[in-house]
């Protein structure tokens, strides 16, 4: 890719060149080779998701031929509601949205409030626990996992819904730190005019801090949501009970007990993953800007 | 006395008391989810214990028998680290290569970002579910690739020697996430460096070398130490398409994969307790491994200033 990129930048018509639409030949050489670079990139990523609808519409016989048949012949739609008959498709996307909106609800709280008072305050201790809360980042969750889940089995929590969305009101390191760089990003003047229009510590944040933050508290909001739709590991280990399922643990157990229907299978995966493209599509740049802040998460 | 204590509070008491009420959340989280489970964890790792029957005082026995009795455990290590090798550099590699070429003015560009990038937003078990087919080596989208240069392709998931490579390859797919975070340190690369580099002579080649990889690397260190511990969290992939076996022959017996079965297949909290410190020492070293050596390669703008006063 290197040596690529060089060869790409680096002139390769050494005579004056002359522009042809305005543009330099050499660099309009460049710029078709780095097209076509990306195109043929761009066709090989597409493929695996073009493979996904592709099959998720044929006709069982279709499957799994060599070399893919890329158009279904039949279309076969009926495979959509079927797939999603064929396990209680519903009630696993019902879990996974109270999951997703509950504990988003518990992050967006907890967070923003954690991040407010380790951006705007003073204290003794403040400073070391804002590093302790980083460090948190790097340790392992193995290291808790198994005390806390002997905790909700004690709370007789194995089996619902509660684990995984109670832990998610106390706040954690990743969103705590992205919404307190972006608290910081307001100027203190802000502040200072609420306090002389008899704000408190409470009226500031509810009035100023939250409202000129909506970017930064939909980025968290939206990642958390990806996150929890797609988070495997707790609900594999919380949720026993085939009803209480969330739409990640039924595609798996889809997967295991018809694992020849590939054709439903993929209708199913798609649908899950559905939301997540959309949501992509919708909110774009505020993706791309929590990324960016925090690193990938998860 | 109430209205005594209140009159004794200072301003800078009074902003503590605030900043201690905004932080609780976290604090009592962190007392409950994180403090307390890690003293248990410390200590059930010098027990046996199937969470049925009470745990029993083992001493540092499920130390040794996993250090030195448990092929398991050795081979758990090698698998996660040979997939870190696998999967890191050439993600490292990739990522930055596509970055570069987003980061020219060609028709499109926002169309190509996002068809780079969506890759990397749908993960979990539908995309295992996917791969595992794309990865089939029948009737799988990659042997086909394959088969179109001439190359008969292997049996990736069902081979031992290719079934790392072949999550590696499932791992690149996602490579857009990398890729959007060099983006944006390529983009925050000042214009004036580049102007000035040409004044010198410099050609493309080294305006890479000596402009874009100093100003970037610290990006690039941040995604290999969290490359590396995440290649420690590995999971839903590897459980989805060995359903939880780590096959061919623990092949792909990631630790975490090892350390999952032994506490909630096998029920032995003790030792899968031991193996979960382990597991928090070998992350330590590695990220202060990283962070040491880093002060070597990695470029911080602030150091530069510092040496031209």
């Amino acid at each position: 890719m290197r040596v690529t990129s060089e060869q790409l930048e680096r002139p390769l018509v050494r005579a004056p060149s002359r522009p042809l639409l305005g543009i330099p030949i050499s660099e309009l050489i460049s710029k078709i080779a780095i097209l076509l670079i990306l195109s043929a990139g761009a066709a090989v990523v597409m493929l695996p998701l073009v493979w996904m609808i592709s099959t998720s519409l044929k006709t069982m016989g279709q499957v799994a031929v060599f070399p893919p048949i890329w158009i279904p012949d039949p279309i076969l739609w009926k495979n959509y509601p079927e797939a999603l008959t064929f396990i209680p498709f519903a009630r696993y996307t019902l879990n996974s949205v109270k999951v997703a909106l509950l504990s988003g609800a518990g992050v967006l709280i907890s967070c923003s409030l954690v991040a407010y008072g380790f951006a705007r305050f003073r204290a003794p201790g403040l400073e070391i626990l804002f590093l302790v809360l980083l460090s948190t980042i790097m340790l392992p969750p193995q290291v808790t996992l198994i005390p806390v889940y002997l905790l909700f089995d004690r709370l007789h929590w194995i089996d619902t819904l509660k684990p995984l969305i109670v832990p998610a009101f106390f706040g954690n390191a990743y969103d705590v730190f992205l919404l307190r760089q972006f608290f910081m990003t307001i100027p203190l003047e802000m502040d200072d005019a609420a306090r002389i229009d008899g704000c408190g510590p409470l009226g500031i944040f509810w009035r100023i801090m939250l409202p000129l933050s909506k970017p930064a508290v939909a980025t968290v909001a939206i990642l958390h949501f990806m996150w929890a739709w797609n988070d495997f590991f707790n609900p594999l280990i919380y949720l026993h009970h085939r009803e209480n399922w969330t739409l990640a643990v039924g595609l798996q157990g889809f997967r295991q007990l018809y694992s020849t229907k590939i054709n439903l299978l993929m209708a199913a995966s798609f649908v899950a993953v559905l939301p997540c493209i959309l949501l992509f599509f919708f909110a774009q740049r505020l993706f791309i800007q929590g990324v960016v802040i925090t690193g990938v998460k998860g | 006395m109430h209205l005594s204590l209140r009159m004794k509070m200072t301003p800078s008491r009074r902003e503590a008391l605030w900043a201690y009420g905004f932080i609780s959340p976290w604090i009592v989280g962190f007392l409950i989810f994180t403090i307390g489970p890690m003293i248990v964890s410390f200590v059930l790792a010098f027990t046996r214990y199937n969470v049925i029957s009470p745990a029993q005082w083992v001493g540092l026995s499920n130390y040794s028998k996993i250090l030195s009795g448990d092929p398991l455990f050795w081979q758990s290590l090698k698998v996660t680290f040979v997939y870190a090798g696998l999967s890191l550099a050439p993600g490292l590699v990739l990522g930055l290569g596509l970055a570069i070429l987003l980061n020219t003015d060609v028709p499109g560009i926002s169309l190509w970002r996002t068809i780079y990038y969506l890759p990397s937003i749908i993960s979990g078990v539908a995309v295992a579910i996917l791969w595992g087919f794309v990865l089939n080596p029948r009737f799988g989208v990659v042997n086909w690739l394959l088969s179109l240069m001439g190359i008969k392709g292997p049996g990736w998931l069902s081979s031992t020697r290719w079934a790392l490579p072949a999550l590696a390859i499932m791992s690149l797919w996602g490579v857009g996430g990398g890729m959007i975070l060099y983006l944006s340190a390529l983009q925050s690369i000042p214009t004036p460096l580049y102007d000035a580099a040409k004044v010198d002579g410099a050609n493309a080649w080294h305006r890479f070398w000596y402009v874009t990889l100093p100003m970037i690397s610290p990006v690039i260190f941040y995604n290999l130490v969290m490359g590396t511990i995440g290649t420690f969290q590995y999971f839903t992939s590897v459980y989805v398409l060995t359903a939880g076996s780590g096959s061919p022959a623990n092949a792909t017996l990631f630790y975490n994969l090892y350390l999952y079965n032994n506490a909630f297949r096998y029920n032995q909290m003790g030792y899968a307790s031991g193996l979960a410190w382990l597991l928090f020492l070998i992350v330590l070293f590695f990220t202060l491994l990283i962070f040491r050596s880093s002060a070597a390669w990695v470029y911080y703008e602030g150091q530069l200033k510092g040496r031209g006063r």
